[in-house]
């Protein structure tokens, strides 16, 4: 993994001319690489009436790129997935939605280590596949070092944050945020003296319930930017517990939980 | 400020224009690959102008640009104090070029030893040139946090410059022999060269020099004057080391990015309203529920005019300050 992605930075630095000409080739092959390692022979089928991904033509920070999803019919979906085509692990997140989540936006949070098409692919309840993409002008989010991050703040790690909306969507739905301290370390940054990679420790797993029924549950990797923030709807009618546990690439499980109810709270 | 336009070279046109332009941008530090820029920019030699600001103390002025090939990463103010003793390099430049020019500017001032080297901070336009002075030997200074922070983030800069000056004229990494904690000292022989190690403010590894004999405060890259300046560190930090600065009392200033010297504390002054306007209203954007992407776009716009390159940091640091605001 690691030895792959430095070999990417590498090869994009001594031949952007190379590729340019066959960039649009090379791009459709490595998405059909990708839907057929991740959904095998299923079809997809050209969903930008149904689903939408929104993220910014250039990042201004290829470490911290917001990402929105939203679909057309909420109800009918039963998962969405965003892949990161030329990111060294292209499935930034697959979520998977419970009877307590709304599915109708989704904001999180990537890296992007090359310019890349992202792709958004729904799934419905009855198994179809719809997909969009957007390209996106971004380089070295994820071979970059983890920012500033300090190592001091590794005493915080798991510490979470609920945010909800203030006005609730006045069908039983409510918006709301959760931040999640971790470093997401990818394994990808080179220690100059030792020459070792600082080794991945990064979130996998983060699952939300609301009174018991489920919200969501994500399934992540090293695309997701430091500190995940991820937005979602939560189907609510009176006030409820929402209780979220996260589990990272070393087994350490982080659990929390927030009120939350029809007006916020 | 208003001189915009002098420093808008063929290079940068070129950046505005190429669809092809891949910037690589890290921790508030923009390098980017510009298309345009040749070779042929190597045909002066010798050092580059210096300005004697203060009695002894010597400034070369950074272009007001990203890294290019042309440039040299020459784009941070760097420069020397000349003491009885010897002298003390105040940032070896940005690429071993930008060292090597700065070691002849030296050598054309002086032939006293050059004892030491101060490494401001982790930002790669200020301490690539490091190894063009590893043959004097001096005794390189560095925040106690650099040597981690180089760890971290140093073969990725130095990878990104490879690539924009080529792999010959980037430089080595230099690890520091002295690590700077708290307040210390260097005596120069005629001169005390007081060392400040702050608490993370443009970076987490901020140091600043005080040369009491003339007043000079070598504020480095926590004072930019013209040019936008980049948060990597911390928000409130910055504010806080910012605010202490201005009371050391001296009338002159050397600011990281900018003139040579500036009057100090006034040139403070449209840093300190940059930061607190950042600061208002990304706060504001968090308490609305605004999300980071749209406060990137809208955060500081009044600001705009006031900066060259501002599009390039702006957004970006309104991404450090909210990650920052939103834990609170
Ligand atoms: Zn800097």
């Amino acid at each position: 993994m690691t030895r792959f992605c430095l070999a990417l930075v590498l090869f994009a630095a001594i031949a952007p001319a190379a590729m340019a000409a066959d960039d649009e080739t090379a791009r459709a092959e490595r998405w059909n690489d990708l839907r057929q390692s991740f959904f095998g022979q299923r079809p997809i089928l050209e969903g930008s009436d149904k689903i939408s991904l929104d993220a910014p033509d250039r990042a201004m920070d290829a470490a911290l790129v917001p990402v929105t999803i939203n679909v057309a019919n909420p109800s009918q979906v039963k998962a969405v997935y965003l892949l990161i085509d030329d990111n060294p692990a292209p499935l930034a997140a697959h979520v998977a939605f419970g009877p307590a989540g709304d599915p109708r936006s989704l904001k999180l949070r990537v890296r992007v280590n090359q310019y890349t098409y992202i792709h958004a692919v729904e799934e419905t309840l009855t198994g179809e596949l719809f997909a969009t993409r957007r390209f996106v002008k971004a380089a070295g989010g994820c071979s970059a070092p983890a920012g500033s991050y300090d190592p001091a703040a590794l005493a915080d790690i798991g510490r979470m944050k609920l945010r909800a909306s203030e006005q609730s969507s006045g069908d039983g739905s409510v918006e709301a945020q959760l931040l999640v301290r971790h470093p997401n370390f990818n394994g990808m940054q080179m220690d100059q003296v030792t020459r070792l990679y600082t080794p991945a420790r990064f979130l996998k797993t983060i699952e939300a319930t609301y009174n018991n029924e489920i919200v969501f549950r994500l399934e992540t990797d090293i695309s997701m930017a430091t500190d995940p923030a991820i937005t979602f709807g939560v189907r609510t009618s009176q006030k409820g517990k929402l209780a979220v546990s996260a589990r990272d690439s070393s087994g350490a499980l982080f659990e929390s939980s927030f009120d939350l109810g029809p007006q916020g709270s | 400020m208003s001189d915009g336009a002098q420093f808008r070279t063929p290079a940068s046109d070129a950046r505005q224009i190429s669809p092809t332009r891949r910037s690589f941008v890290l921790g508030g530090f923009c390098l980017c690959c510009l298309p345009g820029a040749g070779p042929g920019a190597f045909a002066a030699e010798g050092p580059w102008p210096t300005e004697e600001i203060a009695e002894g103390i010597h400034v070369r002025r950074g272009v007001d640009e990203d890294a290019t090939k042309a440039n040299a990463d020459a784009i941070a103010n760097i420069g020397f104090i000349i003491g009885r003793d010897g002298v003390l390099v105040t940032d070896p430049g940005g690429s071993l070029t930008d060292g090597e020019r700065l070691r002849s500017a030296i050598r054309a001032k002086t032939s006293l030893p050059i004892r030491y080297v101060v490494m401001s901070h982790i930002h790669p336009d200020h301490i690539f040139g490091a190894s063009a002075f590893s043959g004097d030997d001096p005794v390189f200074i560095g925040h106690y946090r650099l040597a981690e922070a180089l760890q971290q983030r140093g073969a990725y800069y130095r990878g990104v410059l490879a690539e924009i000056l080529g792999e010959d004229r980037v430089g080595s990494i230099v690890a520091p022999k002295m690590e700077a904690r708290g307040k210390s000292e260097i005596d120069l022989g005629d001169r005390v060269i007081e060392i400040s190690a702050h608490s993370p403010a443009h970076t987490s590894t901020d140091l600043s020099l005080l040369d009491r004999k003339t007043g000079t405060l070598f504020p480095a890259d926590l004072l930019f004057v013209g040019r936008a300046p980049s948060l990597d560190g911390s928000l409130q930090g910055w504010r806080d080391v910012l605010a202490d600065l201005k009371q050391t009392g001296v009338p002159r200033a050397v600011p990281g990015h900018g003139p040579a010297s500036v009057a100090w504390p006034q040139g403070a002054a449209a840093l300190d309203g940059y930061l607190a306007v950042l600061q208002r209203e990304t706060e504001a954007a968090v308490e609305k529920n605004i999300g980071i992407d749209a406060a990137a776009k809208s955060v500081a716009q009044s600001e705009r005019a006031a900066w060259k390159l501002f599009d390039d940091y702006n957004g970006r640091n309104v991404i450090e300050a909210y990650k920052e605001i939103e834990w609170r």
